[in-house]
């Protein structure tokens, strides 16, 4: 008798895994997927017939056609003579400066906020409470509105007082100090960037190596800035701290925030340090009880049992949702376009209205949202997977 | 923690007064936080009621409030219409007052769990087309155009309208991203997170500018225009909650009404969908209110909502510049209608919460 050789449980092949990753009615999908083609097709043939006939040739090259507009504020030069394109990147970087800015300070002060809200002081929870309350349950426009009317509202330069000496809020922006770095030499500029980039690469390796704790991160950045200093003494340089001060009709010196600039920024802090006030308070009290018995009957005091039993597990729900919030953050400083502020936004659609070509800007503008909010989703998802407890599959 | 013994009146003010006592003084940190707190507030409240009352103006015109440093409240009673109401003709403002009635109340009876039933799906339909009536006019009522529209009715209506129709698109996208259809999975995937990635403010470019390129015959005003955007927008946010919920509904479910020989859809309809829905009813509540204030937004495309109407009331000749106190009035509005919404939705959590733990 022959033997029969029956072959064991293989891996489906390519064709296999394509047909079940499809499913069981092909027909059903190829026929819904194929009727939403044809009416985008449809819809996408409309628009080139319309742009036809009002005279506009689809495609890119607009981009490097001069813009003969002047855009308020830029971090990098930028003229009417400018293609587009330099435009766009203008108010991509004003709507990343808007945005890192407005994350970092949002986070200070929604973890004060938050912190204090969970304070056995009834009056300054209760505040904490009213102050979180307001903020959510109004519109951020219509704070916008407020703050740009606020700002446009200071008194002229020659009237304006000083707080704290240094920091003028007049009507033609705020005023704050800036740092000037005097008689640096390139070759000393150019080692204190290798030594920056060597930092990030340590702090990057430790981090994948799951070795990085706040002393080692403390420790090595107060090195750095010995270096950085003790460099700057080597080479003659020093710094100066650059106080604006009134002259003549305006404020010389310092750094100044257009009213715009400080409105928005302003709108964007005190909004979304409401929302990571609430998440950091969720955070907290999704800690169970028990793990605070357990640590004080450990013998652990407050500052430790917070450093080293309750944040690391809050951490767990904190960070997914301060992702999110600020991609909302990321999101809501479009409507800079409300109150002139130049990002990306109000670019992209000035662009569109002096060229014409609003489908191409609309696809820039969307696809610019897509990137960052995949980019930043992809960092906090790999940041998120080191903080999720191991062993779960989350 | 159970009290048996009756608590007497006293027992209980002094119980208050001693909480009161440890919370504001217990300690010397606390006294300290206290302290602070009380400065802070004595910087802001006087400086508050200042404004609001002490040198406020009451009655008068654009005159009497330049000579007074504090709120022009003459202003908003003389613009307190046009806030609400904005363009709308004056003689027939009762249509846009009767719709905000209309809406409020569909509102408050699709809030009681007491009327949820099938006739109050029947009733939305019903009621949106009355205000729609009523706000454009047809069959007897004078046609306004819905250039003319605004404050407090338009808020309200296109929250309810696109909200209303964002879910049933939201249902199926949710559906089709739990499905085992890979290419439906995938356009699904492909369009929540393209919708949810992009600002709303784009969105509304996208409804002035792409829109009448796309259908170049239709004449469809700015407000249709936006509001089909706004739907398609939401859909996106509401079905990420919608799939929420269905992730909660455990598996065996689903595969006990296939073993009965319950089809697809039947089972959807009659097992997973009522379960899963009332699981995400918050979710939805806390949805709204966030859509509710991101209808601020049409401000942006020149649409007279309830913001962008308090802030054209400031525009007035006779009474310009009152921003603060037409943004005011406006914050209010918002803050009433959301603040209800929110202790209504944690209402609604422990209602629900208590009815499914048996």
């Amino acid at each position: 008798m022959p033997i029969i050789v029956t072959p064991g449980p293989r891996r489906p092949g390519f064709h296999r895994r394509l047909l079940m990753w499809w499913g069981n009615r092909p027909l059903l999908q190829v026929a819904i997927i194929g009727l939403l083609a044809a009416l985008f097709a449809l819809l996408a043939t409309n628009v080139g017939d319309t742009m036809q006939r009002i005279g506009i040739s689809p495609g890119f090259d607009f981009l490097w056609r001069s813009t003969n507009f002047e855009i308020g504020e830029s971090s990098i030069p930028f003229s009417a003579s400018d293609p587009y394109i330099r435009a766009v990147v203008v108010g991509l970087i004003n709507t990343l400066k808007v945005s890192l800015f407005g994350c970092v300070l949002a986070t200070v002060l929604g973890v004060v906020i938050g912190v204090a809200g969970l304070s056995r002081n009834l009056l300054l929870a209760a505040l904490v409470r009213w102050y979180i309350e307001i903020i959510r349950n109004t519109p951020l426009l219509l704070q916008l509105f407020f703050w740009i009317s606020l700002a446009k509202a200071f008194p002229a330069p020659r009237q304006a007082s000083a707080f704290f000496g240094s920091i003028y809020l007049t009507n033609r922006g705020v005023f704050v100090p800036s740092i000037a770095v005097e008689g640096l030499p390139m070759g000393v500029a150019t080692a204190v960037a290798i030594l920056i980039v060597v930092y990030a690469v340590l702090l990057f390796t430790l981090f994948r190596a799951g070795r990085l704790n706040s002393r080692n991160a403390g420790f090595s950045g107060l090195a750095l800035l010995f270096a950085f200093l003790a460099l700057l003494q080597l080479a003659g340089a020093d710094i100066t701290l650059e106080a604006p001060a009134l002259a003549g009709f305006n404020i010389r010196g310092g750094y100044n925030l257009t009213p715009e600039f400080a409105a928005l920024l302003t709108g964007l802090v005190v909004k979304f340090a409401a929302v990571i006030a609430e998440i950091v308070r969720a955070g907290i009290q999704s800690v169970n009880r028990g793990q605070w018995e357990a640590a004080r009957a450990l013998g652990l005091h407050n500052s430790q049992i917070m450093r080293l039993v309750v944040l690391p597990q809050a951490l767990r729900v904190i960070t997914p949702l301060t992702t999110s919030s600020y991609l909302d953050l990321t999101k809501d400083s479009s409507l800079a376009v409300a109150i002139g502020y130049p990002d990306l936004v109000s670019i992209i659609n000035t662009t569109a209205n002096t060229t014409g070509q609003s489908l191409e800007a609309l696809l820039i503008l969307i696809g610019t949202y897509l990137v960052i909010n995949l980019a930043v989703s992809a960092l906090m998802n790999e940041y998120n997977r080191r903080v999720a407890l191991k062993g779960t599959s989350r | 923690m159970t009290e048996t013994a009756p608590i007497s009146a006293q027992h209980r003010a002094r119980h208050f007064f001693s909480r009161l006592r440890i919370g504001l003084f217990g300690s010397v940190a606390n006294t300290i936080v206290t302290l602070c707190t009380l400065a802070l507030l004595a910087w802001l409240i006087p400086a508050f009621l200042k404004w609001a009352v002490f040198d406020a103006t009451w009655a008068g015109d654009q005159s009497a409030c330049a000579a007074r440093a504090g709120a022009c409240w003459a202003f908003v009673s003389a613009k307190l219409r046009f806030m609400f109401l904005a363009f709308y003709p004056q003689e027939l403002q009762w249509r846009p007052v009767a719709v905000i009635l209309i809406l409020v109340t569909l509102f408050s009876a699709s809030a009681l769990p007491r009327f949820w039933r099938k006739e109050l799906l029947s009733a939305w339909p019903v009621a949106v087309l009355a205000c729609w009536l009523l706000l454009a006019g047809g069959y007897g009522l004078s046609p306004v155009s819905s250039n003319h529209w605004g404050g407090l009715p338009v808020t309200l209506f296109v929250w309810a309208v696109c909200f209303a129709s964002a879910t049933p698109i939201a249902i199926l996208l949710a559906l089709a991203r739990r499905s085992r259809f890979g290419g439906l999975r995938t356009l699904s995937i492909i369009y929540i997170e393209v919708m949810r990635g992009t600002p709303m403010v784009a969105i509304l470019y996208v409804a002035m500018l792409i829109l009448p390129m796309a259908l170049p015959g239709a004449q469809f005003d700015k407000m249709i225009r936006a509001m089909i955007m706004i739907t398609l927008f939401w859909a996106a946010y509401v079905a990420e909650v919608v799939r929420a919920g269905l992730q909660a509904i455990p598996s065996g479910q689903e595969e006990a009404a296939t073993a009965l020989g319950i089809g697809y859809w039947r089972t959807m309809q009659l097992v997973i969908l009522p379960q899963a829905l009332r699981l995400v009813i918050p979710g939805l509540v806390n949805l709204a209110i966030g859509f509710l204030l991101a209808t601020s937004l049409l401000a942006v495309i020149g649409i007279f909502d309830l913001l962008n109407a308090a802030r054209a009331s400031a525009t007035d000749p006779g009474w310009l510049g009152f921003y603060n106190e037409a943004y005011f009035v406006a914050a209010i509005v918002y803050f009433v209608i959301c603040f209800s919404a929110s202790r209504y939705s944690l209402w609604l959590e422990r209602r629900l919460r208590a009815d499914t733990r048996i």
